[in-house]
């Protein structure tokens, strides 16, 4: 076969693919936000959950999804970012540094579901808390702090080290430097990354079903005593969230509108991770321009 | 007050580097601290599971053969017994599949963005691209539920839950990540090797075929295996499609179980410490070392990059 011909015939079969990848893409989200935004509503937003009559929200898991988030977040971005310090400032290449980096790409390969048990083993049942919020929280800490640690050691490390080298030259300490200099300067591209690890954590289920459970309890939003059980802020009480909501619907729901509210609710969802992603973009310019002051 | 102004300069500046190198260690002491955290964590994720996972071997006598070559799942008959092998062949059957399907197509679009049109498909695909690995696996399993499984009922045979359900929602979660990391291993080839084969006169096809999908080989074995270590652990969207029966399936269309499903099944409803319950362990432990191998090919794949 000529050459040329078959040249031709492999950009073509490119094309296809890219053609194919493209469909794929603009069906999924098609699909989901044309089924799912019809769906949403201030009253399906609002109204607590029904476990076997049509009607039913999503309040609770939304809120759940939300506080999880935050709490995850809380425990993450300090050990992540202090992660990322010691392995861009500190850890000296050898054996030592190795393992650790073995380490952190091993908890980030490790399937979800293996998070899961593990937090059911230690934080559900050794410790004797029952499916909590802060046991699910601790659970997707496991499984987002490999993310956090990279996210920060690349933007540690892509400060100029012209930056750093004339800080040390003033004869400011290594510390003060980091603090002073380094973190910074590294604060966009740390936020942009916490806010893309945020949307993965957000849609996060199956490290969630064995920890914070399938459940939750009666809550009043009005009672903002932590403490108390029916606060909506206890961190010691079962939370479904939204992404387990959704599997659980679909597996054991009884109630006569199951569509509607999994369709509704994926379309939250996928919504959130959008909004999560473009608010990481836009922001990181934002902060990166006005604290560079470059273009 | 009085006290401060009464130091001299001299002893102001020593307190300060008291201070200041007091503030060195402590930063230390903190970032280090960090650091052992995330060692403590991925040792007592593998001991603590390791424990629990042998339990069923040592404590209540499972044979381990039995456990790993039985095709006889049924824990609840007056003589229970243990075969997980429908379940491993299901995962690897699943995982192997959806890689079949996603590899030519991811590597596909990251050589269409690469090479055939830089200019929009960087800028246009690769973002919609990456926001795609970010929808939930259980958003996947949903639309698998409610498109892929009532059409496959409609145009082959049973009810729809299949093994093929489960491998096309693995291919398209797992098509993103082998994209993104095809695309940069392509992207991160010199130039040089492009100009240099298109100076001797190479059309573009012989180009990729010959010198740059050579050199890019083992990042993009990389990127069909860290896709493939996704697709063996997920477990919400597969189980939402594949039927969860403990058969040994014979074709296809025929419904299965993986690993991760029968556990996302039964470890609500099996009783803590229950030999049953403990065997669902030993199908975590099993989904672990997999994990650990498939870390091990990646390490292997980018010891063995060229480029």
């Amino acid at each position: 076969m000529n050459s040329k011909v078959a040249d031709r015939i492999a950009t073509g079969v490119f094309v296809t693919i890219a053609f194919i990848i493209v469909a794929i893409l603009a069906a999924l989200f098609s699909f989901i936000l044309f089924r799912g935004v019809p769906q949403i509503s201030w009253e399906f937003l609002t109204t607590p959950s029904s476990s076997v009559q049509a009607g039913g929200g999503i309040r609770d898991q939304l809120f759940n999804s939300f506080y999880i988030l935050f709490i995850t977040m809380l425990i993450t971005v300090p050990l992540g970012v202090c992660g990322g310090i010691y392995m861009a400032e500190y850890a000296k290449p050898g054996k030592v540094t190795n393992f650790i980096r073995s380490c952190i790409e091993m908890l980030a390969s490790l399937p979800s579901i293996v998070v899961g048990m593990f937090g059911l083993l230690v934080f559900v049942n050794t410790t004797g808390w029952g499916y909590t919020i802060i046991g699910g929280a601790l659970a997707l800490t496991i499984f987002n702090i490999p993310v956090m640690v990279r996210v920060s050691e690349d933007a540690i490390r892509s400060v100029p080290a012209e930056m750093k080298e004339a800080s040390l030259a003033l004869g400011i300490t290594h510390w003060h430097t980091i603090k002073t200099v380094l973190i910074p300067s590294a604060f966009p591209g740390i936020l942009t990354g916490s806010i893309l690890a945020s949307g993965r954590v957000f849609g996060e289920a199956a490290a969630l079903l064995f920890t914070a459970g399938l459940s939750t309890p009666r809550l009043d939003y009005l009672d903002l005593n932590p403490f108390s059980e029916t606060s909506p802020l206890n961190i010691f009480r079962p939370a479904e969230t939204l992404a387990v909501h959704i599997w659980a619907v679909n597996t054991n729901g009884i109630m006569p509108d199951i569509r509607e509210i999994a369709n509704g609710s994926s379309a939250v969802l996928v919504l959130s991770v959008l909004i999560f992603n473009l608010l990481a973009r836009w922001l990181g310019s934002v902060v990166h321009k006005k604290i560079t002051a470059s273009k | 007050m009085e006290n401060k102004a009464a130091l001299s300069a001299g002893e102001r500046l020593i307190k300060s580097k008291q201070n200041r190198s007091l503030g060195e260690l402590r930063g230390k002491i903190l970032v280090t601290l960090c650091a052992l955290i995330m060692i403590t964590a991925t040792v007592a994720v593998t001991i603590f599971l390791t424990v629990k996972g042998l339990q069923s071997f040592l404590v209540n006598h499972v044979s381990p053969i039995e456990f790993l070559t039985s095709t006889n799942w049924n824990p609840l008959a007056d003589q229970p017994s243990y075969g997980a092998l429908p379940f491993i062949f299901g995962s690897l059957a699943v995982t192997f599949l959806s890689a079949l399907i996603a590899a030519p197509l991811g590597i596909g679009g990251a050589i269409f963005m690469t090479e055939i049109a830089p200019s929009w498909g960087r800028k246009v695909l690769q973002p919609v691209i990456e926001l795609l690995v970010g929808i939930p696996s259980v958003v996947y399993g949903f639309i698998g539920l409610t498109v892929l499984v009532p059409f496959i009922r409609e145009h082959g045979a049973g009810t729809g839950f299949s093994i093929l359900a489960g491998t096309i929602v693995l291919s398209i979660m797992i098509l993103p990540t082998i994209t993104t990391i095809a695309t940069d291993a392509m992207g991160a080839l010199p130039n040089s090797l492009r100009e240099g084969s298109l100076a001797l006169g190479a059309t573009r096809w012989q180009t990729i075929r010959k010198v740059l999908l050579p050199a890019a080989l083992p990042s993009l074995l990389t990127a069909v295996v860290l896709g493939m270590a996704r697709a063996f652990g997920e477990a919400l969207a597969v189980q939402m499609v594949i039927g969860n029966v403990r058969n040994l399936p014979e074709s296809l269309l025929d419904p299965s179980a993986t690993l991760t499903t029968i556990i996302t099944l039964n470890m609500g409803h099996t009783t803590y410490g229950s030999v049953e319950n403990n065997t669902l362990w030993s199908m975590g432990l099993i989904l672990l070392i997999i994990s650990f191998v498939f870390i091990l090919i990646v390490r292997y794949l980018s010891s063995r990059r060229k480029i």
